[in-house]
């Protein structure tokens, strides 16, 4: 028994050991990497870039990080880059405790993280537009909605279509989690309020989930960015202004958002080379425009984390 | 002579195959007991945050209604509530049906059934939860609506699409335990004039009954941790439902929606966690239930 204790013991310690040693490897390569990278980048800047760049967060952003990565590298031969997804939340964690070198986020960093002081260390990179509209089902017969019947819809102090010249039909709110980054979005400036989570609401989080189910629940209403949108569903005109990328670009329709990707204070060389190719024509004009998003560069007016707009 | 010096030989590869034997499966069971106890520890360490760093009280938490992140109030019983009518419906609608399908593949039809019924029914175990809640979302869910007043989405539909899937396991499990039951039990019956609904009824159900509870319990613990294929066609509003066709949340359900949007540390996160610690805590009191069947099933 006694044997068996000790034995137990020994090989307790012995796994706790290589676990322990296992974290020390990762941390001292990751660190050695950067090193290297930074060290190679002091002695001559106009050689090859190298090491590896990991991006983390937001899953609406995912694809064009993505994308843009993959070009990235290939020009770059010495630079792997790693997007994954996991949502804004994590990305912003990730990045905060210096596990990645990126976090992707659809909304500013204070508006996610308690600690001011935390998100203060993380540096912006606004790299597209995306826009949002509300949808509707296509048998509710609206096509238009202002202000205030959007906000009186998703309070709940509407609930038939025949109160704002649709049918007479139910409302069915598709809406999405409390957390959920594109959410925030929506109530912050298309209805300029938080809206309750009312009994018999359907919430879902991905995109094509709730494109599903507004295409197939009768009087269903809901909001996509507008990559998703296509003609199974009806986009509603907000406050008489059609949600179009030109639209948005002149500060004409309110509803967007820039994505972010942070750093953790100033980005080492590669990662910095990286986010400038991210804001280069060839990304702007290029990948972004053909995934639906909206490029910076073309926004003429500019917005703060309070939700200021002002012209360029 | 000879047989003298080959016999310590001998004795010692055996005493070394002996102690590698042991210190490998030692290794393997550290390896495992490590592991469960670092994840209790974790999900445990997260999730009384919730109570001890941000201040939430045990009872708010615990039978609260109003799950107002924003606001700070973290009611989750419309959560623990929606996990356990969800479950429970499934295992009343399975329940019946894989005791009806275990019955018929070992008493009625033995050989039809073993041949072709149960690798149906073992087919039906490995297909993936995303799929049944894909086909949940696209077939069951416009065929509620059609049918009952409501959305289609609710707890009817994830209590339907959970009963799927945890069919097989209660099946397989009263399959086993009616295929293990002594013939001399059945020939008894049948000698005494028993009718073959008779023995089934009178001998066959109550002989192997704690079996086939120990596989309902497992097939409700499956569907009380179940969240992919739940999620997609329950609709996930934060109220207890009015009815069976209306908008509600699991515990699993709001963890995965909300994990991911949310910052490790926030009081929403950890309020997340200490949904997970439920869920831990109910699997061990499945688990618990399970053996207390047991030890009766063997009396």
């Amino acid at each position: 028994m006694k044997l068996k204790k000790s034995v137990l013991l020994a090989l307790t310690l012995a796994f706790s050991v290589s676990l322990a040693a296992c974290g020390n490897n990762n941390n001292s390569q990751g660190s050695s990497a950067s090193n290297g990278s930074s060290a190679s980048n002091n002695k001559s800047a106009e050689t090859k870039l190298s090491g590896s760049i990991i991006a983390s967060g937001s899953t609406a952003l995912q694809p064009l990080v993505d994308q843009a990565g993959k070009k990235f590298s290939e020009t770059n031969s010495g630079v792997s880059i790693q997007v994954q997804g996991g949502g804004s939340g994590t990305g912003l964690t990730q990045v905060s405790e210096g596990q990645v070198q990126i976090g992707n986020s659809d909304v500013f960093a204070e508006e996610k993280i308690d600690d001011a002081s935390k998100a203060a260390e993380l540096k912006d990179h606004q790299v597209a537009v995306v826009a949002m509209a509300a949808v509707v089902n296509k048998e509710v017969g609206v096509t238009n909605l202002t202000k205030q019947q959007l906000v009186d819809i998703f309070t709940g102090k509407i609930t038939n279509w025949k109160d704002v010249q649709g049918k007479d039909q139910k409302i069915v709110i598709v809406n999405r989690p409390g957390s959920s980054g594109t959410r925030a979005t929506f109530e912050k400036f298309a209805l300029g309020q938080k809206a309750p989570d009312l009994q018999g609401s359907i919430q879902e989080d991905s995109s094509g989930t709730v494109k599903k189910l507004v295409k197939e629940t009768p009087g269903a209403i809901g909001y996509l960015a507008l990559s998703y949108i296509d003609d199974t569903v009806q986009p509603l005109q907000y406050d008489g202004v059609d949600a179009t990328a030109d639209n948005v670009a002149a500060g004409k329709y309110p509803v967007w958002a820039y994505e972010h990707m942070y750093t953790k204070g100033e980005p080492d060389a590669t990662t910095k080379a990286f986010l400038d190719y991210m804001l280069s024509d060839e990304v702007q004009n290029g990948d972004v425009v053909e995934m639906g998003y909206i490029p910076v560069s073309k926004m003429q007016v500019v917005r703060d984390v309070k939700g200021n707009v002002t012209n360029k | 002579m000879k047989a003298k010096q080959e016999t310590p030989l001998l004795f010692r590869k055996h005493r070394a195959e002996e102690w590698i034997g042991r210190i490998y499966t030692t290794f393997c069971v550290t390896l495992l007991i490590v592991v469960i106890f670092s994840i209790v520890y974790f999900v445990a360490s997260k999730g009384v945050s919730t109570f001890a760093v941000n201040g939430i009280s045990l009872s708010e938490f615990l039978f609260g209604t109003e799950w107002l992140p924003d606001n700070n109030q973290f009611g989750a019983l419309p959560f623990i509530f929606g996990s356990f009518i969800t479950s429970l419906l499934a295992a009343v609608i399975a329940s019946p049906l894989s005791v009806c399908a275990a019955l018929f593949m070992t008493e009625i039809m033995p050989s039809w059934g073993k041949k072709v019924l149960q690798p149906v029914v073992e087919l039906l175990a490995g297909i993936p939860s995303v799929v049944y809640g894909f086909i949940g979302l696209s077939v069951l869910v416009p065929f509620l609506r059609d049918i009952f007043p409501g959305q289609g989405i609710g707890v009817a539909a994830g209590s339907l699409v959970l009963s799927i899937m945890i069919l097989p396991t209660i099946t397989s499990i009263a399959t086993d335990a009616l295929g293990s039951l002594p013939r001399n039990l059945k020939e008894a019956s049948y000698g005494l004039g028993a009718t073959r609904w008779q023995t089934i009824a009178g001998v066959v159900l109550p002989t192997v009954m704690p079996s086939v509870l120990t596989g309902v319990v497992l097939g409700m613990a499956r569907a009380f941790g179940e969240a992919l294929a739940v999620q997609m066609v329950i609709g996930n509003a934060p109220h207890i439902p009015r009815s069976l066709f209306e908008s509600a949340s699991t515990l699993t359900s709001v963890i995965t929606l909300n994990m991911s949007n949310t910052v490790m540390g926030s009081a929403q996160n950890n309020a997340l966690w200490s949904m997970a610690l439920i869920l831990l805590f109910m699997t061990f009191v499945f688990v618990f239930v399970v053996r207390l069947l047991e030890r009766r099933a063997k009396i």
